[in-house]
């Protein structure tokens, strides 16, 4: 079945995290990531005083046809929330358009997380967990990218691996996200909404 | 493992990559070959400086690096370097331009062909760290050549033009392109890097002080007392403000050259003055500049498919201004609505808005216009805020004409 979404040419997709958690940088990657798809790509982060722990955002368009517009983001049909707390603390669906994907750090399950209607669709990822494995700490931004590949199939590994590398990580930090990209795409689990109910 | 290489789909590009625009500014710079540059980091303007400082440490760029203490030492150092012979550059915006203006407005006057990205940002007060062109605007009669960036590639290619507009015997200007603060600062696409060997053929040999020196071998008075009431002040002082006139004026005609022949090497094709966009049967247009035409550009398409006759107009030459360009695409259509990123306190409206009223003027006809001002710290220009422009303009059409602008984010 082809949903809606997936005949739309254009995706907007907003990625929600709290500042020092890579957000912009994962948008970055992802950007990179894109291209090497043959998408067209505009990422914008949003702006502000930047704070560890405050929450942040960063928009990005990708589309088969040149994008135009050079602004932010109203209206996701993906949503990439790389923190488990910040639903809590914004509306993370704000806009959200129907037959939509969220993308969500979490160990909880689907039915946790309150999705409005217009979310049909779930990709849950510990990354947290991951993360404290692999980075000794809780980093999760580009094992949710690892999450999103999953749940898109627009972006390879091998095009996230690409964006890695071109990212100026120094050697241990690119292998280690090397590993948290593949175990974010190995670990995350997809749901479908049926009704009341994700399966 | 290997990088998938990204394809290219220009000649005369040697590499495509993935960054924004401050990156795109600093790959631009590499290009150019400067000799010295000098910098002092300021919100939205840190991370280019911070990449052109890393392209130095990396060799990737000979140049002088000078962390000085602050903007007014890093023009006046690069005034001491382009006297010497050398290509410069800097960077900055907002506060830092601020405290930059006495060697600012000294640098047209004794025809310093420095280049200066401003990656624009709104005044203070109240505080604000975001974008907005009030900056630049701020700046518009200093004498320095202001080109205003709609892309990140076009914020790369335009910055490598710059040196040959800036360096062009008829012209010995400034030149500040700027790129607007956020939204293409941080903005993040797909851009294509020209060959160096091509930049090389473009730009040409410098010769930056054969007109104005600080040389032994060729000793002369630099930036002299003149002027006064007597004596030969009067005329000098009158050759010195005529000569930066002409030297305006024949910028008109370098930029776009310059233009002409960069789409002919590298085959990336900007209207370097006015760019008309769907205006040919267009009843009305919205007049934008900088990196908000995208959007606008969306909203007329929506528009025309409501069966609209709209059009735009972009301007990326806005000093000198493209008086006679802008004036033939304005005797097209029978209003106009004049979005602009900053304020003109003077008059109550935009400072592009001000602009477009004297070429109405030379245009003789009647035409309708607005002012419309939005995007000011850092504030989002939508497409649906162009639908709005675009109504209230329509509005014009049939009479219904207003005095004070309209501030598209008031009710954000």
């Amino acid at each position: 079945m082809t949903t809606a979404v997936e005949q739309k040419i254009t995706h907007e997709v907003r990625l929600h995290g709290r500042g020092g958690q890579g957000a912009v940088l994962a948008s970055k990657i992802l950007a990179k990531a894109l291209v090497l798809s043959g998408q067209h790509v505009t990422a914008i982060p949003s702006f502000g005083f930047e704070r560890r722990g405050a929450p942040v955002a960063a928009f990005m368009r990708y589309s088969n046809r040149p994008i135009r517009a050079v602004t932010n983001i109203y209206a996701p049909d993906y949503i990439i929330c790389i923190d488990p707390s910040i639903p809590k603390a914004v509306d993370i669906f704000a806009g959200v358009q129907p037959d939509s994907t969220l993308i969500q750090a979490t160990r909880n399950s689907a039915e946790s997380l309150s999705c409005p209607a217009a979310v049909t669709r779930v990709v849950l990822c510990d990354a947290i967990a991951i993360g404290m494995e692999v980075f000794r700490r809780p980093i999760t931004n580009t094992i949710m990218l690892g999450a999103f590949a999953k749940a898109t199939g627009i972006v390879t590994l091998d095009g996230l691996r690409a964006g890695l590398e071109s990212a100026n990580f120094r050697d241990a930090g690119l292998e280690q996200n090397l590993i948290a990209v593949e175990r974010g795409f190995n670990e995350s689990i997809v749901k479908q909404r049926q009704g009341d109910t994700w399966v | 493992m290997a990088t998938p290489a990204l394809k290219l789909k220009h000649p005369g590009c040697a590499q495509s990559i993935v960054c924004d625009g401050n990156e795109a500014a600093a790959w631009a710079v590499a290009l150019a070959r400067p000799d010295v540059v000098a910098v002092y980091p300021i919100t939205p303007q840190s991370s280019l400086v911070e990449y052109v400082s890393q392209f130095i440490a990396d060799g990737k760029i000979e140049a002088e690096l000078m962390n000085v203490e602050g903007e007014h030492s890093v023009l006046s150092a690069l005034h001491g370097a382009a006297l010497a012979g050398g290509r410069t550059y800097t960077a900055t915006c907002g506060p830092g331009l601020a405290f930059m203006f006495e060697p600012y407005w000294r640098t047209p006057g004794m025809r310093l062909p420095i280049v200066a990205s401003l990656v624009t940002r709104d005044g203070i007060t109240p505080q604000c760290v975001w974008g907005g062109q009030q900056d630049a605007m701020t700046m518009k009669e200093t004498g320095w050549i202001q080109i205003y960036c709609e892309t990140v590639q076009e914020v790369l290619d335009t910055t490598v033009m710059a040196y040959r507009i800036a360096e062009h015997h008829d012209v010995m200007l400034p030149v500040n392109i700027c790129h607007d603060g956020n939204y293409l600062s941080y903005g993040v696409t797909q851009v294509e890097v020209p060959e160096q060997s091509a930049v090389d053929d473009y730009l040409g040999e410098k010769n930056i002080n054969w007109h104005v020196a600080l040389d032994p071998l060729r000793p002369m008075a630099v930036d002299p007392l003149t002027g006064g009431a007597g004596g030969p002040g009067p005329a000098k002082f009158v050759a010195y403000r005529k000569g930066l006139c002409q030297g305006m004026q024949n910028a008109l005609g370098v930029i776009e050259q310059a233009h002409a022949d960069w789409a002919e090497i590298f085959g990336r094709d900007y209207a370097p003055l006015v760019e008309e966009y769907r205006l040919d049967d267009a009843d009305y247009a919205l007049v934008t500049i900088g990196s908000m035409t995208g959007a606008a550009k969306d909203a007329v398409d929506s528009a025309r498919e409501r069966g609209q006759k709209v059009g735009l107009i972009k301007i990326k030459t806005f000093r000198p201004f493209p008086v006679a360009a802008m004036t033939r695409a304005l005797k097209k259509v029978r209003a106009v609505g004049v979005v602009d990123r900053s304020v003109h306190y003077g008059w109550d409206c935009g400072p592009l808005y001000q602009e477009v009223l004297s070429c109405l003027y030379r245009a003789g006809q009647p035409i309708a216009a607005g002012s419309f001002i939005g995007g000011l710290a850092g504030a989002d220009l939508t497409e649906g805020h162009f639908a709005r422009a675009i109504e209230r303009t329509a509005q014009l059409l049939a009479g219904d004409e207003f005095d004070s602008p309209v501030w598209l984010n008031e009710h954000d």
